[in-house]
């Protein structure tokens, strides 16, 4: 067929098409056994603290300061809180993490939306765990009508 | 439907024969695209007279022969196994030489694009080849040893129906340009290509399911499949492609742990 100079160049249609690289191992498998895992657990650890705040005893109405720092003073409950704080941001993250790479067209957005998405985590997990393992209900220096009742009785 | 629109046709026309085929005019909407012409695909409409015997493909050919032979499209069997007609007929990937026009309600515009996801050449031709790189990748063949060419490798029939339903792809493509993951960068290996590892996988006398398993647990793998089950409703040989898929996923988990 005759090429005239008006013919417009058409670009490859296949260059973007390629597989860039080959990206195997285990991570995706362990993030997808993971997810699973973390799901059932998460279940269990979330109604427990449900059923254990709001229903037991006088419920919700029982819920102030006090109760949050009983509860805190327990290492039971440390380690509850603890677990619930680092399974729901594990996986709550993956699955943000997999709806970026799903929807995310470009290498660039899509690194600048993951970068934003583990900053966010490691903040919340951090402050979280600090929050549990170093919690004072009543520092000693702290002004007195700032204090729960319990810290002056 | 089809009932009604030959009672009509017996009536209007007196010298038609009993037991004739119905015919109706359809029209049909084509997505349009030449890049010589414009870098923007176009809408078309065409009306033509169909039987209640035609298929889409049946419509496009009358369109081609004869209203606008500048029309393209892929098909070679017209008999739904050589895989090369898959188009989007009324937003749903379909083989046009299985769909029959009454089927999919001639009262409106049947809408008939290229498959989403490959890049279009022209009209409704795309470029299979990033479809086929990845069913190359995960090496669509049989490997054994032993049994060289002069004895059969024996197999038992529950052990052949183990893969039976995967063998049935056609590689038509209509999966893979269903996925919603496949849409985004083309960097998903796609139903089709895990639907014929699967085949192989699963074969009792094949030796290299290992290898296989290894290709696709890449980040671009199975993993990368949301149960979205297009592909499923996509397959036009009635293939359970996310069931599939879910096998190969648990055959990894099975081997790593």
């Amino acid at each position: 067929m005759a090429q005239t100079d008006a013919t417009p160049l058409v670009a490859s249609p296949r260059s973007p098409y390629v597989r860039r690289k080959t990206t195997r191992g285990n991570f995706e498998l362990y993030s997808w056994v993971f997810m699973r895992a973390s799901g059932v657990v998460l279940v269990a650890l979330i109604f427990g603290h449900l059923f254990v705040n709001l229903m037991v005893g006088d419920g919700v109405h029982a819920i102030d300061f006090a109760f949050v720092a009983g509860k805190w003073a327990s290492p039971f409950w440390q380690v509850w809180d603890l677990l619930m704080l680092w399974l729901a941001m594990i996986h709550g993250t993956n699955g943000v993490r997999t709806i970026i790479n799903d929807y995310a067209q470009r290498d660039l957005t899509r690194g600048v939306l993951k970068s934003l998405l583990y900053l966010a985590f490691t903040l919340t997990v951090v402050l979280g765990t600090l929050v549990i393992f170093t919690f004072d209900p009543c520092p000693p220096e702290a002004p007195a009508e700032l204090l729960a009742s319990f810290c002056t009785a | 439907m089809t009932a009604v629109v030959e009672e009509n046709t017996a009536s209007s026309a007196p010298e038609s024969q009993a037991g004739a085929v119905a015919s109706f005019e359809v029209t049909l909407r084509i997505r349009r695209y030449n890049p010589e012409v414009s870098a923007e695909p176009t809408w078309e409409e065409h009306t033509v007279t169909a039987y209640g015997t035609d298929r889409v493909l049946d419509a496009l050919h009358k369109i081609k022969w004869e209203t606008d032979g500048s029309l393209t499209f892929r098909r070679s069997c017209a008999h739904g196994v050589c895989g090369s007609d898959a188009m989007r007929i009324n937003g749903r990937n379909r083989l046009a030489c299985k769909t029959l026009l009454k089927d999919i309600n001639p009262d409106k515009p049947i809408t008939v694009e290229p498959i989403k996801g490959l890049p279009v050449v022209k009209d409704l031709v795309v470029d299979m080849e990033p479809f086929f790189a990845s069913y190359r990748e995960i090496m669509p063949f049989l490997v054994t040893s032993g049994n060289e060419p002069s004895r059969e490798h024996l197999q038992s029939q529950a052990d052949r129906d183990r893969f039976d339903d995967t063998t049935k792809c056609i590689l038509c493509a209509a999966c893979t340009s269903s996925c919603p993951v496949f849409w985004t960068d083309g960097q998903y290996f796609g139903p089709a290509a895990i639907v014929n590892a699967h085949r192989f996988i699963f074969d009792s006398r094949d030796e290299a399911a290992t290898q296989r398993l290894e290709i696709l647990n890449d980040k671009e793998g199975v993993w990368r499949c949301r149960t979205t089950f297009n592909c499923t409703e996509a397959c036009p040989r009635g293939i359970e492609v996310t069931k599939a898929i879910q096998e190969v996923k648990r055959a990894m988990i099975t081997r790593a742990f």
